[in-house]
């Protein structure tokens, strides 16, 4: 049968991360992705093709089967908790930690914690299971002005240095979860187009193991 | 609500015009005629009924999925039906209480608060066939063969048909004695094949090195038929139950590659779908470009037990508007005849006559010529020397 393979990418740090994986996998973009505004670019493999779209989309994309495989941020994952994805491998990439983060110095506030976040899922689920019930403010960037305009007393945000916390006047407090790319396939294409999936799967579970 | 939002309709609930409706109903009266000519007795369960016989022994998911109101006259909780499932159960078990095996199908709508996937219905209408007291894979097989029968008469082609059992986790979870929430953890992992977490929770909470390697093995066995061979070898010091599931599933793959060669089998050794109530053989029906189930199944023995009356069951279901969506029927339905006002009996005669043989024949409702012909009718009958004969129109 004449099937085809898509996988969806998101441009900036997974993009440049996963770019050199897939072409150790065997997998390479015809043209440069960095330099096109092209969405769709054919590869090295005439049945597979990759798909460039926002991160957050990755995890909708598969799961509806519009793409086969994305690569998508666990943070990304965490939030979407979406039960129609496979997460077979760690690629070990675009690294960093998912945190609370507080203003040094400010004391506790009195009564319920205001949470500044985009994370509105992951958040929620974690202060609950920390047994503390807080007030989450949705917020698509910048977070880290949020305490320091007094809209929020924590944050939970991606920190990679902690430089943009510091410069804030803020600090990392507790970890929620280390971060690192995830390749995920669609569920039913798993089942469907397993004979193409699973090589793919392996190439990359092996490239991954000899950068480790 | 302004003018403009008043004939919305609630997210994932569709009217079905024509002529979409009547090719549901066409394939409905067809499947059920089917299921009936393999001996399948049709029950028709009640839409609403008591929350408690409705998810006794279901699990939670299905009590998630079940709206819910309360019976004005006695102060109890009701639910609008799932899942005709568990209903079916109860008929067996309670009502009908049959010495032999019972064949029981239906066929009618089911409403679920939340979709089951993306882009699903939350008002499928829900077919499906029942099998009762018989604990032998000749009922599995039977159960297959009537879904995959389903699925040919439905027109549905490309069909893959993925292969489980719950006893291979059920055992090898069972061997690593972790507490309940750390189970449901790792639940939640493996169906996600996350396995670099699902690594990590080995190591942390799985004690048993033999129990840790095979858990660990276990979200990569799926695929081909070449899957049982490798999980045989992986799974060589597993408790005997898991080492039965995997001989069924050898069974259960030859029989249907035999009579059904065109379908595509894959197995996965840790398909958990409907894990809180089967007891057995699991399976799905996917077909290529469409990114959900069309249709389940699987061994469920014993949810009769909380109605007095455990007994082996097998069944499957599928949801009619996905099988007409994914149908490559043509519409063969042909046009009407239209029949103009006339005061002749021997039109009416005419008419009966051509409508007992199966046509659809419209009267003309006025003589009032701006009114036009239906859109539906090709032919028109004419009086031909004191006759009435169709013509083309």
């Amino acid at each position: 049968m004449d099937q085809k393979l898509t996988i969806a990418l998101s441009k900036g740090r997974i993009l440049d991360e996963t770019i050199p994986l897939l072409r150790d996998a065997g997998i390479e973009a015809l043209e440069d992705i960095k330099s096109s505004r092209k969405l769709i670019f054919d590869t090295s493999q005439a049945h597979v093709r990759l798909v460039i779209i926002r991160a957050t989309d990755v995890p909708t994309y598969v799961a509806y089967g519009a793409a086969d495989i994305g690569v998508a941020g666990k943070d990304v994952l965490m939030e979407a908790n979406n039960q129609n994805l496979y997460e077979p491998l760690d690629l070990g990439i675009a690294r960093c930690r998912l945190m609370t983060a507080k203003p040094v110095g400010r004391e506790e506030a009195a009564g319920r914690l205001r949470v500044a976040t985009k994370f509105t899922n992951i958040t929620k689920r974690y202060y609950a299971e920390q047994g503390r019930q807080v007030d989450i403010i949705k917020l698509y960037g910048a977070m880290e002005l949020a305490p320091i305009l007094n809209l929020a007393d924590r944050i939970v945000d991606i920190v990679d240095t902690g430089k943009t916390l510091k410069a804030n006047g803020l600090e990392p407090e507790e970890l929620i979860a280390p971060i690192s790319s995830r390749l995920v396939v669609c569920k039913a294409s798993m089942k469907m187009k397993y004979a193409m999936i699973q090589p793919l799967l392996e190439r990359l579970g092996r490239v991954v193991q000899s950068k480790k | 609500m302004t003018y403009s939002n008043r004939w919305l309709l609630p997210d994932g609930i569709e009217e079905i015009l024509p002529p979409q409706a009547w090719k549901i109903e066409v394939l409905r009266r067809k499947l059920l005629d089917l299921y009936r000519s393999w001996g399948y007795e049709l029950v028709m369960p009640p839409f609403i009924e008591y929350l408690e016989s409705l998810l006794t022994g279901m699990g939670s998911d299905l009590e998630l999925q079940t709206f819910k109101i309360t019976d004005q006259l006695t102060g109890r909780m009701m639910g609008i039906r799932a899942d005709m499932t568990p209903q079916v159960a109860r008929m067996d078990a309670h009502s009908l209480r049959r010495k032999g095996p019972s064949r029981l199908c239906y066929g009618g709508s089911v409403l679920h608060t939340r979709p089951m996937s993306e882009l699903a219905s939350r008002s499928p209408i829900q077919v499906g066939a029942e099998l009762y007291g018989c604990p032998d894979l000749t009922a599995d097989i039977e159960i297959i063969s009537l879904l995959l029968e389903t699925l040919i008469l439905s027109g549905v082609q490309d069909v893959h048909l993925d292969l489980g059992h719950v006893n291979i986790y059920r055992n090898l979870v069972r061997c690593a004695n972790l507490k309940p929430d750390d189970e449901s953890r790792l639940f939640a992992l493996i169906q996600s094949k996350a396995s670099a977490e699902i690594n990590d929770f080995i190591a942390e909470k799985v004690t048993d090195p033999g129990c840790a390697d095979m858990l660990k093995e276990l979200p990569g066995l799926n695929g081909d038929i070449s899957v049982l061979a490798k999980a045989r070898k992986i799974f060589r010091n597993a408790p005997e139950e898991v080492i039965e599931a995997i001989d069924l599933l050898s069974e259960l793959a030859f029989s249907i590659n035999e009579n059904y060669p065109d379908v595509s089998l894959y197995f996965d050794m840790s398909e958990l779908r409907g894990y809180a109530y089967h007891t057995g053989v699991v399976y799905s029906v996917f077909v290529a470009g469409y990114g959900q189930t069309v249709a389940v199944g699987g061994r469920y023995n014993d949810v009769g037990d909380v109605f007095g009356r455990g007994r082996p069951a097998t069944g499957f279901s599928a949801d009619l508007k996905a099988l007409m969506t994914l149908s490559r029927w043509h519409d063969v339905q042909a046009g009407a005849i239209f029949a103009p006002t006339s005061k002749d009996p021997a039109l009416s005669v005419a008419v009966a006559e051509l409508r007992e043989a199966g046509e659809i024949v419209i009267y003309e409702l006025s003589n009032d010529k701006a009114i036009p012909v239906p859109v539906t009718c090709d032919r028109k009958m004419i009086e031909s020397d004191g006759r009435w004969v169709v013509e083309k129109l």
